[in-house]
């Protein structure tokens, strides 16, 4: 018995035992390779941004001159292109009613049924609504382009908000879920004793403790919505166009001015950043909901 | 339960008691009803749509061809086979970068230390950054004449290379920059799942006289199992399926060579470039079933063999 626990790659003791075991010494070099390797990844994933907003601060002649790589004279004029004459706060604007709507829709619809499928344990249920984050949105945007030409809802907003709610709402019961799962139930318990409907302890004693964990999906939901670029491309018309499309669209031209193209991108991935860094708490416990269950 | 219609409260209370009764299918239904309607429909017309040799105009009249279309598209080595072949090599090559990345990442933000709030801080802004503008990112910073890719590889005398215009490199390049945009997730989920394992198995083995390599690799990994399965699990899905940044950077049929069409653009251009959407729909049903069979057999080989 003893043999097969030591046999897991850990050499045997040969030494007399110690009544207090002495703990290896810790090599010196980790500490400074850690801070080496750390501050490189950090530089990695850092730079290509700044990268991105120095190029939308410089001219298109600064930006194919090598010389003018690091010293330049910044300058607002993609930033005025793209906003003023590229109609750019319509996109903005698009992109944002989008996310929201599709946001606030999905979490009506996919909160009660998280609390449904986590209280009565409907992991059948649940699994046909986290079918829609596996299934390519190609293969359902063919019939939806049939379906919403047909209706002649193509290019309007409901449609968009329809098509990210797709998105949104498997998200959010994935999310819901797993925090209902890890809010106790005494609490509500008490609550139908002291005479509230199980429904009335759901309104009024899980949903509100439940903020952090609706907010977490409703930003998370947003995030991926304000992101998402195929539905859009296809379903979304010349005034529901969303910042990816358009974003997009900047490059089917034959020369690229790269300038506004990153002033454009600037304009897209900023907001969403910022919106990450002040709620980086709830998208961190978002993105890693249900990881460690297994 | 003497309830008459007419008296108002008593309806009220009768109805708030069905409500109850009745709460599991009554919460779960409205999002159920929306996901089938929105998925099963669909599905249904995209197997009917395969069977036939639609095409053209969304009104267009469309013939019942039988299995022609799967004979077609399984017969087709200049485009599907190619693309089986890209999707495969663009997950795979992804996902096992991002792994072997985000767990050395995550090892070293395991323990505590100053300044990891602005580690994490910047593994977050990839992540949350919109893929088609990371793509166009990219595309200037890989640009073969002006991009700083090849200007920072000449500062070492490293001769300049195509990167994304090049028909050999374009994959490789694109599977970079999904490593760059999504290790961070991996990181993330590696972290929850290290900061959730107990310290005394670790300290145990530390006693026991193991190394750092033996801790992690006969210790730390085995706890982490079910972690790393659902990391693999989630990224993998998102990568199958990855549009965004090929189609940002390479445009309609992946490239002018096609050398980055994966099942998923490859659909896509058929669908919305071609109009051919009976073959599109052969192809997707085909991209679909394989994404069920890879994730059952990561579920199923999960189940065998317990825990």
């Amino acid at each position: 018995m003893t043999d097969t626990v030591t046999t897991h790659g850990v050499p045997e003791r040969t030494a007399p035992e110690r009544m207090v075991p002495r703990r290896p010494r810790k090599p010196r070099a980790y500490p400074i390779f850690r801070v080496v390797v750390l501050t490189l990844t950090v530089l990695v994933f850092i730079a290509p941004l700044v990268w991105m907003l120095v190029a939308s601060f410089k001219t298109n002649v600064d930006i194919y001159d090598s010389g003018k790589t690091f010293f330049f004279t910044p300058t607002l004029d993609n930033y005025a292109n793209v906003l003023g004459r590229n109609n750019y706060f319509t996109f903005i604007f698009n992109s944002f009613w989008v996310a929201l709507w599709s946001t606030v829709a999905s979490l009506i619809l996919g909160v009660p049924a998280a609390y449904a499928m986590s209280r009565f344990t409907m992991q059948r249920s649940a699994m046909v609504v986290l079918m829609a984050r596996i299934i390519p949105g190609v293969s359902l945007l063919v019939p939806w382009y049939f379906i919403f030409a047909n209706l002649r809802l193509v290019g309007g907003f409901g449609v968009l908000i329809l098509s990210h709610m797709f998105v949104a709402l498997p998200l959010i019961v994935y999310i819901m879920m797993s925090f209902f799962d890890s809010l106790p139930t005494e609490l509500e318990d008490a609550g139908q004793v002291d005479g509230l409907t199980p429904i009335g302890a759901f309104l009024r004693i899980t949903l509100p403790l439940s903020v952090p964990g609706l907010a977490t999906a409703g930003i998370l939901s947003f995030i991926f919505s304000w992101n998402n670029f195929m539905f859009a491309l296809v379903l979304s018309g010349a005034n529901t166009k969303t910042l990816p499309v358009a974003i997009f669209n900047f490059v089917s031209y034959a020369s690229i001015d790269w300038g506004s193209l990153m002033s454009a991108a600037v304009i897209v991935t900023v907001p969403i950043m910022v919106i990450a860094l002040f709620t980086q708490k709830y998208v961190v416990s978002g993105l890693t909901a249900g990881a460690t269950k297994g | 339960m003497t309830a008459t219609v007419t008296n108002k409260p008593t309806a009220r209370k009768a109805y708030s008691a069905w409500a109850n009764r009745h709460r599991k299918w009554l919460f779960a239904a409205p999002a159920m009803i929306f996901v089938g309607l929105l998925i099963a429909v669909p599905l249904a017309w995209t197997v009917y749509l395969s069977l036939t040799d639609a095409q053209g105009s969304v009104r267009a009249e469309s013939n019942f061809v039988g299995i022609a279309n799967y004979l077609k598209v399984f017969g087709d080595t200049e485009r599907f086979w190619p693309a089986v072949l890209r999707t495969f090599t663009f997950t795979g090559g992804a996902v096992a970068t991002e792994m072997v990345l985000g767990m050395g990442i995550a090892l070293l933000l395991w323990r505590p230390f100053k300044g990891e709030k602005w580690v994490r801080v910047a593994i977050l802004l990839p992540l949350v950054a919109t893929p088609v503008a990371v793509g166009m990112m990219w595309r200037l910073i890989f640009d073969p004449n002006i991009g700083f890719a090849n200007q920072f590889l000449g500062w070492f005398g490293i001769p300049a290379q195509p990167w994304l215009s090049g028909q050999g490199t374009a994959l490789p390049t694109l599977i970079f920059v999904d490593v760059w945009q999504w290790t961070p997730m991996i990181v993330l989920i590696l972290l929850a799942g290290l900061t959730s394992l107990s310290e005394e198995p670790d300290e145990a083995a530390r006693i026991d006289g193991a190394n750092s390599w033996q801790r992690f690799r006969f210790v730390t990994l085995p706890l982490l199992r079910s972690t790393v399965i659902v990391a693999i699990v989630l990224r993998g899905i998102d990568a199958l399926k990855t549009f965004d940044i090929l189609y940002a950077t390479k445009g309609k049929g992946g490239g002018s060579f096609h050398e980055v069409e994966t099942l998923n653009v490859y659909a896509f251009g058929l669908s919305f470039d071609y109009n051919d959407y009976g073959i599109a729909s052969t192809v997707l049903i085909l991209f679909f079933l394989l994404i069920i069979a890879i994730m059952w057999m990561i579920t199923y080989r999960r189940k065998g063999e317990g825990s």
